[in-house]
């Protein structure tokens, strides 16, 4: 005879659990982490050697590559002088917070205050594994085109800041803002935007104005 | 090719049924996905197949209750299905609009004997 048992528990609430607690251990240690996606070539890794210009001391961060083979990304972080950690994900298409929890302790944690982990270029799945950051930022990039917030909608969902990179490319390619940013706001309300252009530095200071304070609340 | 990320998704499914089916045969896994959340799709069964051997849950079936993307105006209280080219309100061409439904992502109940 068949027996309906109820469950009623999402499908990755196993995920979930293991990310609290790579937070917790974060809180302990006072260090912020923010979670870094974008599709491939939105700028990701151009984006954190610009932050760290734009820093310019202010905030001591780590950071961990999440890519599917290479450690090019890493290799580049690490050249601009950031402890770096690289997680292969052997052909997954996300970082998830086990392997969160394993690259952690690679970083020297107790000499930094922020530790910047670059999700796997896709955006799909990411967006459904929470790996232990304070903040998920996505990176859109204006070639990606305006319509991606419709096409992407948990992506866009489930992020706290929205980085609009590239915008030195906006007179040469369609990008009709106004819809982007009606798409953004339906699915996030209220969630803080900053337009820049790694190529340019352009209001790259505005976005790490913001994050010193999410990091240092006091100062 | 196989996608990881659907193995992923199906093991995490696999762990929720045996921890819940205790030493039962599981028969059935009834899943609740909506639109915004669907990164699942029906080619999971068969990944199900190759993950589920050997355990109590072989042979059993993956069965999707989909809930369709709904939005909420907040202009005018219409509740619509969005299209992936406009979340603007068919009714009062509104852009202020809420998702009320369709982020569902869970194991809603297992059929066991």
């Amino acid at each position: 005879m068949t027996m309906r048992i109820p469950v009623v528990e999402n499908i990755l609430s196993a995920n979930d659990r293991i990310a609290d607690r790579n937070r917790e251990m974060l809180d302990e240690l006072g260090v912020y982490a923010i979670n870094i996606m974008a599709s491939p070539g939105a700028g990701k890794t151009s984006f954190i050697l610009k932050m760290l210009e734009a820093l310019n001391g202010r905030l001591k961060f780590g950071v961990i590559e999440g890519d599917l083979a290479t450690s090019i990304d890493a290799e580049k972080a690490m050249a601009a002088g950031l402890p770096a950690v690289q997680i292969n994900t052997g052909g997954e298409c996300h970082l998830d917070a086990v392997m969160l929890a394993d690259a952690l302790p690679a970083l020297p944690l107790q000499d930094l205050n922020l530790v910047v982990v670059e999700n796997v270029g896709n955006l799909v799945c990411p967006a459904n594994f929470q790996i232990g950051t304070h903040l998920n930022v996505l990176i859109a990039s204006i070639p990606e085109g305006d319509d991606k917030p419709y096409k992407y909608p948990s992506m866009y969902r489930g992020m706290q800041v929205l980085i609009i990179n590239k915008i030195d490319l906006l007179p040469y390619v369609p990008f009709d803002m106004d819809y982007f940013k009606k798409g953004v706001e339906a699915l996030n309300p209220g969630v803080a935007v900053f337009p820049i252009s790694c190529k340019t530095g352009e209001n790259m200071d505005a976005w790490v104005d913001w994050l010193v304070k999410k990091v240092n609340p006091r100062t | 090719m196989i996608n990881m990320h659907e193995l992923s998704v199906t093991q995490s499914i696999l762990d929720i049924a045996l921890k819940n089916a205790g030493t039962r045969k599981i028969k059935q896994i009834n899943l609740v996905i909506g639109q915004f959340s669907s990164i699942v799709d029906d080619s999971v069964q068969f990944y199900w197949e190759i993950i589920s051997k050997d355990t109590s849950a072989e042979g059993s079936l993956l069965h999707f209750e989909r809930i369709p993307g709904e939005m909420t105006c907040q202009n005018c209280g219409h509740i619509f299905h969005p299209t992936d080219e406009t979340f603007d309100c068919p009714s009062c061409s509104s852009p202020f609009v809420k998702i009320s439904k369709g982020e569902e992502f869970q194991v809603d109940s297992i059929d066991v004997e």
